[in-house]
């Protein structure tokens, strides 16, 4: 320890991409920073690694495209190596052969729709268009401190001020729909629009990534829409890969960071944050050592904040029972292989979507039927699948001619075990994801060298999100906007005097946005911390 | 129109049917689905565009090396064989009227290549001298560029690719096909141009795309090209100049020096056409200095919020050239620019007059929104805008 320097401004626990923005902003801002990190590298959610030799996987999270350009250019990220390739478009194979795939290109993707529905490519720019509206009806909301509407304080009533005064400009009929998307299911939202059913099925699979809800129930609607909010970007306006992995972003803002003087220490799991009188003064690591800080930042999950690193007796009693109901139900899970050569989908008539994504939702009813499979414990049979093969544009990934394929799964419960044992479950799940697979890229199966399984719970114990969920916390509705992650203390700040929280627990939530991390360094010299 | 020599192959993958004509020859703009992937490709990984139709001159003979030193403004004298050199050429008034490569091949052998073409030009300026100028246009010509592109090429040929420092060339085998290789090309990245006799080319687009499967090579068109050429702060004629030979007015042309191009005019040489001209321009200050334009998107999105709208950046690059002010006055144009999906960064290529050429400057380019003229805050850089060690490094090994 005694390398470090021992008076710190900002102690930032958990070096996930949320805690380094933080640290980036606070280091910047001139304060002494130091950033502790419970695993060998930083990143969390957002890492990089080699567990097969030759071949990089990008562990769990894969796709970008929610970081705000205004991050990316006041930290300077690609001085420090943020490298975004967008992908080519989307694939998603049918059961009777058939394909629909999606481009970048409005003409090319409205060619595909009109193959199944000459109606439903007709209304599909309209449908566009409605939702980049009601995106960017959301979208400033998604940037504004939260206010508290019960007690919102002099500028939380301008917030709101604002917020209603947008909220009337958007019309009576952009407001019925928001309405309607605030509260359908994905399937009802979209079955008012469209026809086709595969169609709707590579529409809807986006409103229950994270959530352990089918494209049927009540709420996923409006994660669809949050996943719009990306496309709002200028600077990218699909989703995209990193060259070298996500792991790419987190190192990026890592090297933002430090060159701003932060200090980031690895293999320095924290046990405790040292509170004194109601005030966090400093934190205990695992090992023993303490470390004094002026502010103690918490990057982890809401139920790690509150409920691990501060004893109960800090708290007050509702808050506690507030955070022990808050819901994650990690639904994901991970699939990475390494390959010894291109699998094939023999229903991709267009072989540049190699390039792109690989989504496994073949019809409503899969998909349904894959969150029931799962509904009570367990995983699906034939698993909802979103793939992407970034070696096929980025060679950093694995050796000339070999690939790596990245497969994102739902569902899979956390509670998993309770059905058997631990190891035996991990293997069924990969076996159901491969075999699933194997139905539309047959060759598949032959050209896997390694494969690494991950679970809800796997992510739990690595990465240390509570029940493995993506976002920190189920992403509905009654857990977001000043409700994230409690009503009250939404605002990035917690009952304990100079403690704060900055993951994808607080407010606008999960993926790789990097926006809990600069809005919560915001508060915090706000504060004058 | 014209075929190149590698068209049985380019108008299989082209199936966007998206072509336009470089001098008459058919050249794709870009391959099916988007030309931001040919874009990657080119900073990732590798792609291949096919130049052939570039203008080239084979120019040999005893008085080879005057007769060149008297065209261009580069000093041939001191270009060694196997050398390549980047060169400007001017007429009397010391005005650029294009510009291309100078491969020295041997002692007393050269090719030239050029934006248009010039067999008048250089046969009209050759009298009296004992040199042969060929037109070999039709040579085929693939620029395979990015940093994945030496790894690649490493695989076809036992030459020592590693040594071929850029800017040079050699004459080596592909897979047994007969080519030269030279460390060159229009994106700024490492890369190269591959010359080959017309009988080989589609050889050789086989062999090396092929073997590009492993190192993620696919071809790439003229937008893809335009962008890494904007970001290599590389100038394009009938874009960021034109031709004094074919415009009309005074005010189209401009000197090299106003180009930022001086580091490749050589005043003291031996004389060349158009020397007194730059002579007597270079004692006084130049009319004009090149320079880059950094668009500060805060003042961007300002404008943008005025109608309402999320910031827009152009993800194609555009060469309609716009109006730059400072204090409300005129003083130069942008004339070519786009959003730099690496740098993150809107970036432009301008002409400005001298007093606002220096590095930090801040000036106002115009954007148009609904037709209606706003103005975004810009800051005056240097080019190139992206630079990778890459691009200029030996290889290892
Ligand atoms: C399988 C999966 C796939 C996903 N896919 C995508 C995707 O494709 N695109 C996208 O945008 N988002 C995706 N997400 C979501 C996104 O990755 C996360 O929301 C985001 O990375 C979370 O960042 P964070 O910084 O808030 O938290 P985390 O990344 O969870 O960081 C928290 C950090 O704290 C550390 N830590 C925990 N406890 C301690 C302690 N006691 N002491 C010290 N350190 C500690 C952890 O090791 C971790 O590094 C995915 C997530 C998962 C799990």
């Amino acid at each position: 320890m005694n390398s470090l320097t021992k008076n710190y401004d900002a102690i930032i626990i958990g070096g996930g991409h949320n805690g380094l923005t933080a640290a980036a902003y606070l280091a910047k801002a001139g304060r002494r920073v130091l950033v502790l990190e419970q695993r060998h590298l930083v990143g969390g959610a957002a890492v990089t690694e080699e567990i097969y030799p030759g071949f990089k996987y990008t562990v769990y999270s894969y796709v970008v495209s929610l970081l705000p350009p205004r991050i990316i250019q006041e930290l300077q990220l690609p001085k420090h190596g943020l490298h975004v390739m967008p992908l080519e478009g989307a694939f998603t194979p049918m059961e009777d052969g058939n394909y629909i795939a999606s481009y970048s290109d409005e003409d090319d993707t409205l060619a595909e729709i009109r193959r199944h529905s000459k109606r439903d490519a007709d209304i599909f720019p309209v449908f566009n268009i409605m939702m980049y509206d009601l995106a960017r009806a959301v979208k400033p909301i998604l940037t504004m401190i939260p206010p508290d509407p019960a007690n919102p304080g002099l500028e939380g009533l301008r917030t709101l001020r604002d917020l209603g005064g947008h909220l009337k400009s958007l019309g009576k009929e952009k407001f019925h729909w928001l309405t309607k998307i605030m509260t359908m299911s994905a399937y009802d939202f979209l079955r008012e629009w469209f026809e086709t059913d595969v169609l709707i099925a590579t529409q809807a699979q986006i409103g229950v990534i994270g959530t352990f809800l089918g494209p049927k129930s009540p709420g996923t609607a409006y994660v669809l829409l949050h996943y719009y909010m990306g496309e709002l970007d200028g600077a990218s306006s699909t989703w995209g890969s990193q060259r070298g992995g996500t792991g790419g972003v987190s190192e990026a803002i890592a090297g933002a960071a430090r060159s701003f003087g932060a200090e980031i220490l690895c293999n320095a799991p924290v046990k405790q944050v040292i509170i004194k009188n109601g005030q966090a003064i400093g934190i205990a690591l695992e090992n023993g050592d303490e470390i004094v800080g002026k502010t103690i930042v918490s990057g982890c999950d809401p139920k790690v904040t509150f409920r691990t690193l501060v004893d109960e007796k800090e708290l007050p009693s509702d808050l506690v029972d507030a955070i022990d109901k808050f819901k994650y139900r990690g639904s994901s899970g991970k699939v990475n292989l390494a390959l010894d050569g291109l699998p094939t989908f023999p229903a991709m008539k267009d072989k540049a979507l190699i390039r792109g994504m690989q989504e496994i939702c073949p019809s409503v009813d899969y998909l349904e039927r894959a969150y029931d499979d799962a509904k009570y414990g367990g995983f699906s049979k034939r698993p909802f699948m979103g793939c992407i093969i970034p070696s096929t544009v980025d060679p950093t990934m694995a050796p000339p001619g070999k690939h790596v394929m990245s497969i994102f799964v739902q569902y899979a419960s956390y509670d998993m075990p309770a059905h058997g044992d631990r190891d035996q479950q991990r293997e069924a799940f990969g076996n159901a994801v491969i075999d699933s697979l194997v139905e539309f890229a047959p060759n598949i199966k032959n050209l896997i060298l390694h494969k690494q399984v991950i679970t809800p719970w796997d992510i739990e114990q690595t990465v240390g999100i509570t029940e493995g969920n993506i976002s920190h916390g189920e992403l509905m509705l009654d857990q977001l906007f000043f409700m994230r992650p409690i009503p009250g203390w939404a605002k990035y700040r917690t009952p304990v005097r100079n403690y704060y929280q900055c993951g994808s627990g607080t407010h606008p939530g999960g993926g790789i946005t990097g926006t809990p991390g600069r809005m919560a360094a915001a508060e915090i010299l706000k504060d004058g911390n | 129109m014209r075929l190149t020599p590698f068209h049985a192959r380019t108008s299989e993958l082209c199936d966007v049917y998206n072509w336009s004509l470089w001098c008459n020859w058919l050249l794709a703009d870009m391959y099916a689905p988007d030309h931001i992937q040919e874009y990657f490709a080119i900073r990732t990984a590798c792609a291949v565009f096919d130049v052939s139709p570039i203008p080239k001159y084979h120019i040999h003979g005893p008085d080879a090396v005057r007769f060149l030193n008297r065209i261009v403004t580069q000093d041939v004298l001191h270009c060694a064989v196997g050398q390549v050199l980047y060169t400007p050429w001017c007429d009397d008034d010391g005005k650029i009227m294009d510009d291309g490569i100078l491969a020295r091949l041997d002692g007393q052998s050269f090719r030239l290549t050029a934006g248009d073409p010039w067999l008048y030009w250089l046969e009209d300026n050759s009298v009296g001298l004992d040199v042969v100028i060929e037109d070999v246009t039709e040579l085929g010509v693939l620029a395979l560029q990015g940093p994945n592109s030496r790894h690649l090429l490493k695989t076809l040929t036992d030459t020592d690719l590693d040594q071929l420092r850029y800017f040079h060339i050699l004459k080596t085998e592909l897979a047994g096909i007969p080519v030269e290789v030279s460390r060159t090309g229009y994106t700024g990245d490492l890369g190269y141009e591959i010359w080959v006799e017309p009988p080989q080319a589609v050889q050789l687009w086989d062999v090396l795309l092929e073997a590009g499967e492993a190192y993620q090579l696919i071809p790439f068109g003229d937008y893809a090209l335009e962008m890494a050429r904007i970001e290599a702060g590389l100038l394009l004629a009938d874009v960021d100049f034109y031709s004094s030979k074919k415009v009309v007015y005074e005010f189209e042309k401009s000197s090299p020096l106003e180009l930022g191009l001086g580091w490749s005019v050589k005043l003291d040489k031996e004389h060349f056409i158009g020397q007194k001209a730059l002579q007597q321009e270079h004692a006084r200050v130049p009319s004009w200095g090149t320079m880059g334009l950094e668009v500060d998107l805060n003042s961007l999105e300002a404008i943008y919020a005025g109608f309402g709208m999320p910031l827009y950046l152009p993800h194609e690059a555009w060469n309609e050239a716009v109006p730059v002010y400072s204090g409300g006055h005129q003083i130069g144009k942008a004339t070519s620019g786009m959003w730099s999906p690496i740098l993150k960064k809107y970036i432009a290529i301008a002409r400005l007059k001298p007093q606002f050429t220096r590095p930090g400057t801040h000036v106002d380019m115009e954007v148009t929104i609904d037709a209606q003229h706003k103005l975004a805050q810009t800051t005056v850089v240097k080019m190139p805008f992206f630079d990778p060690a890459r691009k200029k490094s030996l290889g290892q090994e």
